[in-house]
């Protein structure tokens, strides 16, 4: 649980409820990104997601870099699966 | 080394390695790593074979499922037996033994539990059941509770009536303190929970390196992270200092973040205070919902039954928790015992059939020794 999945901004799905698209591991999923409305969050950006929520905003590099740690960790797979799992979906704007 | 080659930077991981090996020289540090992330990346890493002998390293009890006591677990599989009840969890709670038996069990014995990977989906499901009751088991350090949180906030917006959270949320710097409180625990230093630290900020270890005059180095979970938050670590040890420096600041700033900060100040208040696996009691060290959120809290929603419960368990004195406290799982959490020490250990307790949480979890402690310190390759 302490570790963070990576995913890449696409879309805003609703901008007041803080729900956005994002391509995690090529699975597209929404995701929440309340947590971080101040850091001027766009589209095209890398986060680190923990359960459904974006914790913070990183570099397309550390988001790589990120994946890469969670191959070797063998936690990939897990990883995957859990963003597979999200299903909270919300209706677009 | 078995894997240094695989990573990235591999000569500035033996570099790094180098470094912290002579500047330990012949002094003994014991260092410990609060989260099990790090313990879990530690081992799959072999990162103890690149460190001197100097180092020692303990294992926190920064792994959610593993500090949380039996009788919690129990709890939340009898709101789960209540008429119409739909109990979620975490997957890491599935396979976490209470003293009859873990969510797993139950659910092939018929309860409805199900498993998921956000607060958010247990909401909707609530959404799409009205009929159903829908209790979250909510569980984790300050990286989980602004999920819990705002789901709850969510959930009022929303007008759900069926949704309600049992909350085991804790919180970091309590435990960090007990530990060194602890006269049987002699802690030089800490690497501390990186992600954790996204919500409290670097700074909210700040306590700690002023009143206990310990280091604190905000780590990542890459191998080189883990290593170079170790020689910053030497660094400060073989000079005196005690500071809080943050070697994760790509991702982790020094302030708390703002919105988990004000969102958590509405729905959490302090317990007076939680029990904790192999810790014992702790005062202020976990949180329930305010009473503004009351009519989402299990433990207020499911009171009469739990009361019930827990007079029934604790009544005639018939429970039998001897088997499980034998289990050193204490002694491991506080790092007075390696996991392999332990007499169960690999035999009647293994990552499939876990006596103690320990070994449930892949950031346990027995799970990571299992999993990646082989019986011919045993360390400490």
């Amino acid at each position: 649980m302490c570790l963070a999945i990576p995913g890449k901004i696409e879309e805003f799905v609703d901008r007041d409820r803080h729900f956005a698209r994002a391509d995690i591991s090529g699975v597209k999923r929404q995701i929440n990104v309340d947590l971080i409305k101040e850091q001027g969050l766009q589209e095209g950006d890398w986060v680190l997601i923990h359960v459904g929520f974006a914790m913070g905003k990183i570099s397309e590099e550390q988001a790589l870099e990120q994946l890469e740690a969670l191959a070797i960790l063998g936690e990939a797979a897990q990883s995957r699966a859990e963003a597979e799992g999200y299903m909270f979906e919300v209706e677009s704007e | 080394m078995k894997y240094v080659d695989e990573f990235r930077n591999p000569e500035l991981i033996k570099k790094t390695a180098e470094e912290i090996k002579s500047l330990v020289g012949d002094s003994r540090f014991r260092v410990m790593e609060v989260c099990g992330g790090h313990t879990h990346a530690i081992y799959r890493f072999g990162l103890e074979q690149l460190l001197p002998d100097g180092i020692e390293l303990i294992h926190g009890p920064g792994c959610p499922v593993c500090i949380l006591p039996m009788d919690r677990v129990d709890e939340g599989l009898a709101i789960a037996r209540a008429p119409d009840v739909v109990l979620t969890v975490y997957g890491d709670m599935m396979r976490v033994p209470g003293y009859e038996g873990s969510p797993l069990e139950m659910k092939a014995k018929g309860l409805d539990i199900r498993m998921v990977y956000s607060p958010l989906d247990a909401l909707k499901i609530a959404g799409a059941h009205p009929d159903k009751s829908v209790v979250f088991f909510a569980i984790g350090f300050e990286t989980t509770a602004p999920a819990t949180a705002l789901t709850v906030l969510q959930a009022k917006e929303m007008g759900l009536t069926n949704f309600s959270v049992f909350v085991n949320h804790v919180t970091v710097i309590p435990p960090m303190r007990a530990v060194l409180d602890d006269p049987d625990m002699k802690i030089d230093g800490f690497v501390g929970p990186g992600h954790v630290a996204t919500v409290i900020g670097a700074g909210g270890y700040e306590e700690i390196a002023r009143d206990y005059k310990k280091p604190v180095i905000v780590s990542g979970f890459e191998p080189l992270d883990i290593l170079q938050s170790l020689l910053m670590l030497v660094k400060q040890l073989k000079t005196g200092e005690a500071r809080v420096e943050n070697q994760y600041d790509r991702v982790v700033s020094w302030d708390a973040n703002p919105t988990a900060r004000e969102v958590l100040a509405r729905v959490f208040e302090l317990r007076e205070d939680f029990e904790w696996r192999g810790l014992g009691s702790i005062a202020a060290s976990a949180v329930k919902l305010t009473e503004e959120f009351k009519d989402f809290d299990a433990e207020v929603k499911y009171a009469t039954l739990l009361a019930r419960h827990r007079s029934e368990r604790d009544g005639d004195g018939s429970l039998n928790r001897e088997r499980h406290d034998d289990a050193p799982c204490g002694k491991v959490l506080k790092g007075l015992m390696k996991p392999h020490q332990c007499a169960l250990f690999g035999r009647e307790c293994t990552p499939e059939r876990p006596v103690g949480a320990l070994m449930v979890s892949s950031e346990g402690s027995c799970a990571a020794y299992f999993n990646y310190v082989g019986e011919k390759n045993k360390i400490g």
